[in-house]
């Protein structure tokens, strides 16, 4: 079992042949993929190309066949082992936003330091605001999910996130689910994220925030990881010939 | 008070019947001016006792072994699926006057264990019960949906703490209807209790036939203290709906 990551640049999720089949259906095919701490990794591809798998099986969400991922020196293979451990070290925000409805905002945002982590309900509740302020909307504390524009829920489910002080966010298509003038209050607040050094990887077609804040852009089809490299190589010199077909497609208009 | 003025019409309703049926009614069994109609009308006030306690215990051991018995569908692999349709199939199938006997009867004989009449009731009510609520809780802990699941393992809650904060609330607003409706099914169920000889209103109202020869009276009588009770139940039902539904308006 490897050492957990200290500095900026030591590896903190390792992937390494993963494989992984819905009934007779290949999703994931021999991935291996290394994250650095700090490091920003914008996973794109088609739709079914398997990469909200993939982000999904870094903290457990879904279950694979073949292969390892090592979180933070943690191992998960196949079982359950280790689940836990690896789900306190990472965050993830949704593309539904999946916050709990039933609950005020403070609530959700209290509930898992509450009870994952044991924290009092004053220092939950003192966090929980810290990281409201974060996301810009200190002031809907008391409203439910349901009173909120979508931007706003989001913002709510990454502070959500946030209040656990998770080592890595994950994020499966933060923006699909939004109406136009909201994608740009998330993007945002996750670059914001990025400038303060947090580990995330982000699955998205907001090629835009990839551009703008990606250390590593991977782009997977049918399955596979084709290419990864940095943006400026990634968007002006693709080298396979679907990335090439990708990205015109996504970026003609 | 819709429900109060439901009450005095279906009243009315029957004492008119008395008038114009030309049955030969003699209310003076149950009637509250003379000592001997007082008694009567107390005792059979008195299997209301034994009629709202088994129904309340019964419900609550159902309620919780249904949503034990429904988390294997849900949750569960395959062979944990199986023994969720092993319970469900047969108890769901099995009416519930047969359980009743069968446990009082049988078990006794299969296992040595005796039980009383009112513990038997409870047992036979509870699991022919828990069958159907499993297959409730089973639907609306599926319309809560993944993404609840997936955002409360993300943060990092226990399965208990997941359904108990997460998963449960939700189900429990959408499932309220179902549940009170099967409520008023088993205090209507408990009356079959009475063929062991529990002391609920049903065993009150039979004893009292025999010893006075007023069927037509004590069995109309009857069917009033059970319209009664589920006009409560009902009531409360409503209650309990309305104030989540105020619950839900603020959280939309």
């Amino acid at each position: 079992m490897a050492a957990t990551a200290e500095a900026p640049g030591d590896p903190v999720i390792r992937i390494d042949g993963l494989n992984k089949w819905f009934d007779d259906f290949q999703v994931l095919k021999d991935i291996a993929l290394t994250v650095n701490l700090g490091e920003r990794v914008v996973v794109c591809g088609p739709s079914g190309s398997g990469k909200s798998t993939l982000i999904r099986c870094i903290n457990r969400l879904e279950g694979f066949q073949k292969g390892a991922i090592e979180v933070d020196g943690k191992t998960l293979t196949g079982d359950l082992r280790n689940v836990a451990a690896v789900r306190r070290e990472v965050g993830m925000v949704f593309q539904q936003f999946n916050l709990f409805p039933h609950m005020t905002v403070l609530r959700n945002l209290t509930l898992g330091p509450m009870r994952a982590r044991g924290l009092s309900r004053k220092v939950a509740e003192e966090r929980a605001r810290h990281y409201l302020e974060r996301v810009r909307i200190p002031e809907q504390a008391d409203k439910f999910p349901g009173q909120l524009s979508g931007g706003q829920q989001q913002r709510v489910a990454i502070a959500r996130s946030l209040c656990m002080e998770p080592r890595i966010m994950l994020f499966d298509e933060p923006t699909s689910a939004l109406d136009p003038e909201m994608i740009a209050e998330v993007l945002d607040t996750m670059v914001e994220l990025a400038e303060d050094g947090m580990t995330m990887i982000v699955v998205t077609h907001e090629m835009g925030f990839a551009r703008k804040v990606a250390d590593t852009v991977v782009f997977m089809d049918q399955g596979e990881i084709v290419e990864a490299q940095p943006p400026e190589a990634f968007f002006a010199a693709p080298k396979s010939d679907r990335t090439r077909q990708f990205l015109q497609r996504i970026l003609s208009y | 008070m819709a429900r109060l003025r439901t009450l005095c019409v279906l009243a009315a309703a029957a004492i008119l019947l008395a008038g114009c049926s030309g049955a030969n009614w003699g209310w003076y069994v149950i009637s509250p001016e003379t000592e001997a109609g007082r008694r009567n009308l107390l005792f059979l006030l008195g299997g209301l006792k034994g009629t709202i306690a088994l129904s309340l215990i019964s419900f609550a051991i159902a309620v919780v072994l249904g949503f034990l018995i429904a988390l294997p569908a849900l949750y569960g692999n395959r062979p944990l699926r199986a023994v969720n349709r092993l319970y469900v199939e047969p108890f769901r199938a099995a009416p519930a006057l047969v359980l009743i006997l069968w446990v009082y009867y049988g078990l006794p004989v299969v296992l040595g264990i005796r039980l009383e009449a009112f513990a038997a009731g409870v047992v036979a009510l509870a699991l022919s019960e828990s069958a159907f609520l499993a297959e409730i809780f089973r639907a609306g802990i599926q319309s809560v949906g993944r993404g609840q699941d997936e955002a409360a393992d993300a943060i990092g809650l226990t399965f208990a703490d997941k359904m108990w904060f997460v998963i449960l609330p939700q189900a429990i607003r959408r499932i309220l209807p179902p549940l009170g409706n099967q409520f008023v099914y088993m205090l209507k169920m408990s009356a079959l209790v009475s063929v062991i000889g529990m002391e609920d209103l049903v065993r009150r109202a039979n004893e009292l036939v025999t010893s006075e020869y007023r069927p037509l009276e004590v069995y109309t009588f009857l069917l009033l203290e059970y319209l009664v009770l589920i006009l409560f139940v009902s009531a409360g039902v409503r209650w309990l709906e309305r104030k989540m539904r105020s619950d839900e308006r603020q959280s939309r």
